[in-house]
């Protein structure tokens, strides 16, 4: 939260009251500044203005609140303030061509508070936000720049907190931003929640960007890196709002939210405290968050009902039946081989085959499942895929089949950079080589 | 005949070109009756590009970099915003086996209009 407008600002020095309303203040900010930024994107039409429009009615409320008292809404007080600092802006700025452009501009800003806003439309704020995800994650921005855009605006990360988080200079992660909100403006993408025509097309791009955000903070929570701001609560965070936001129920928004809290409820489970991988079948399953698996299932049932559901749901109930076993013999694998047949029907790729040969292999032994990785590795898709020769060698070694388990480990840790993985493999090949 | 006359630059040399001067030909052009239509194009970073596949939209940041395909035609388009835009383009038949380049035109006329104007007050 580096990006407090009034961190750096000198606090008055009006005794008690104003540290209180200080305080109030800041959590006023953690609560509503981007509910009154989408707010004001959508009075003032363009992303920098609205920011700065932020800042500057923060700042305000930092100098009257104490003074005045607390308004009795203070979201809508910031809008307005924030409106009329922007209008405010363009008045004394020489960005404009002639007096009538100024005053064309300045009457392009609709005059309505955040209250009217709500009573208007029935939902006005809360469609504010939703038009802010839709167009933070519109696909004719590059994927990296949603991804950017999405934490920076939405979620309220400083661009140096996103950069630490992608590993990235923070440069290029500014320039990122600034090149997006050019081309938001410039190629005219519209500040609106999609119709319901395209809605399903673009629901995908949304739900892309946040299972990319989860992935990047799944991922890194396995390494040493645990200064990494925790992405995969934000994409949870994000899944949530999302959901609460749209007017209809979409069961891929269910599905993906379980798919994570499935995954999330594993975090602790899955590296000892020294940082070493723990597979799915040696982990301590009271370490397993219950409440997080509970939440997880029910959304995946109801999503299930709807019968309109697709890849998120369908990979979220087979988390979900690998976290409701007791122990890892207990696991219905022949349930979890029928929901691949079905991912397979809907999003046909050879990693989803990989891994319905693993649950085949559970099911029905060994010998079937290398059967069909060594026809998929055949097949060249997955050459260069760590995780199928690891497969195969670990299938290899159950079977006792020693040389081509080495050759395959071997493979596998070529492919591999990350520290942990690596050390995982590398005990495997030692335990094969001891008799 | 009608010919489709296509301007390609590399765009950090468009400095050299003065706006003025590109609009004082298109008037000329135009007047002499050749001209039936031209633009100016936003900078290739608003570029977007479209194709369907298997009735599945697909749209990607940035313009068109397929060297297999040719130019094969041009729709000029008047749409409220970038997403009306999209659903008309990819209505364009050849959408389903080639590509759809959407640039967003440049007010060039208008923005030399302003700045004559600036001059006089």
């Amino acid at each position: 939260m580096n990006n407090l407008p009034f961190r750096e600002s000198r606090r008055p020095a009006v005794g008690e009251a104003a540290t209180a309303v200080g305080a109030t203040l800041e959590a006023i900010y953690r609560a509503e500044s981007r509910r009154v930024l989408a707010t004001l994107i959508r009075l003032l039409g363009d992303f920098d203005l609205a920011e700065e429009a932020l800042h500057e009615a923060f700042r305000a409320a930092l100098e009257q609140w104490p003074r005045d008292g607390l308004p009795a809404n203070p979201r809508a007080w910031l809008v307005s303030a924030g409106r009329f600092k922007a209008i405010d802006g363009i008045r004394r700025g020489a960005r404009f061509a002639s007096i009538e452009d100024m005053a064309e501009q300045i009457e392009a800003i609709p005059d309505e508070t955040a209250d009217e806003a709500a009573d208007n439309a029935g939902e006005g704020i809360e469609d504010d936000r939703l038009r802010l995800i839709f167009t933070c994650c519109h696909p004719a921005l590059g994927p990296d720049a949603q991804v950017a855009l999405t934490l920076r605006e939405v979620c309220g990360l400083s661009t140096e907190e996103i950069a630490h988080a992608f590993l990235t200079p923070a440069p290029t992660l500014a320039q990122r931003i600034v090149r997006a909100k050019a081309k938001i403006r410039d190629a005219g993408i519209p500040y609106q929640v999609p119709g319901a025509e395209e809605l399903a097309e673009r629901l995908d791009s949304v739900l892309r960007v946040i299972y990319l955000v989860f992935n990047e903070g799944y991922s890194a929570s396995l390494g040493a890196e645990l200064t990494r701001h925790d992405l995969s609560a934000e994409a949870i965070r994000l899944g949530r709002l999302l959901l609460e936001l749209l007017p209809a129920p979409e069961p891929e928004a269910a599905g993906l939210l379980a798919l994570m809290l499935l995954h999330e409820s594993r975090r602790s489970a899955r590296a000892s405290p020294g940082g070493e991988l723990i597979l799915l079948e040696d982990q301590d399953r009271a370490l397993w968050q219950r409440e997080l698996i509970r939440e997880g299932a029910a959304l995946v049932e109801a999503a299930l009902r709807t019968r309109r559901f697709g890849p998120y749901t369908l990979q979220a109930a087979i988390a979900a039946v690998l976290a409701e076993a007791p122990s890892p013999g207990a696991t219905d694998w022949k349930e979890i081989v029928g929901l691949y047949d079905l991912l397979l029907r809907v999003e046909p790729s050879p990693v989803i085959e990989l891994n319905r040969a693993v649950a085949v292999a559970m099911e029905d032994g060994p010998t079937v499942g290398l059967a069909l990785v060594e026809a998929l590795l055949a097949r060249g898709d997955l050459a260069d895929y760590r995780f199928a020769h690891a497969t195969r060698a670990d299938l290899c070694r159950r079977l006792g089949r020693k040389d081509e388990a080495r050759a395959a480990y071997r493979r596998a840790l070529e492919l591999t950079q990350q520290a942990p993985e690596r050390r995982f493999i590398e005990r495997r090949l030692a335990e094969l080589d001891r008799p | 005949m009608k010919y489709l006359c296509l301007v390609y630059l590399d765009e950090n040399r468009l400095d050299e070109l003065p706006d003025a001067e590109c609009v004082a030909y298109d008037e000329a052009v135009r007047r002499s009756g050749h001209c039936l239509a031209s633009e100016a194009l936003q900078s290739v970073h608003s570029a977007s590009t479209l194709r369907v596949r298997s009735g599945k939209l697909v749209i990607t940041d940035g313009p068109f970099a397929e060297t297999k395909e040719q130019l094969a035609g041009f729709y000029l388009i008047e749409a409220r915003d970038l997403n009306e835009a999209i659903q008309v383009a990819a209505k364009i038949p050849p959408a389903r086996v080639g590509s759809i380049e959407i640039r967003p035109i440049r007010p060039i006329r208008e923005d030399v209009a302003a700045a004559a104007g600036q001059r006089e007050r």
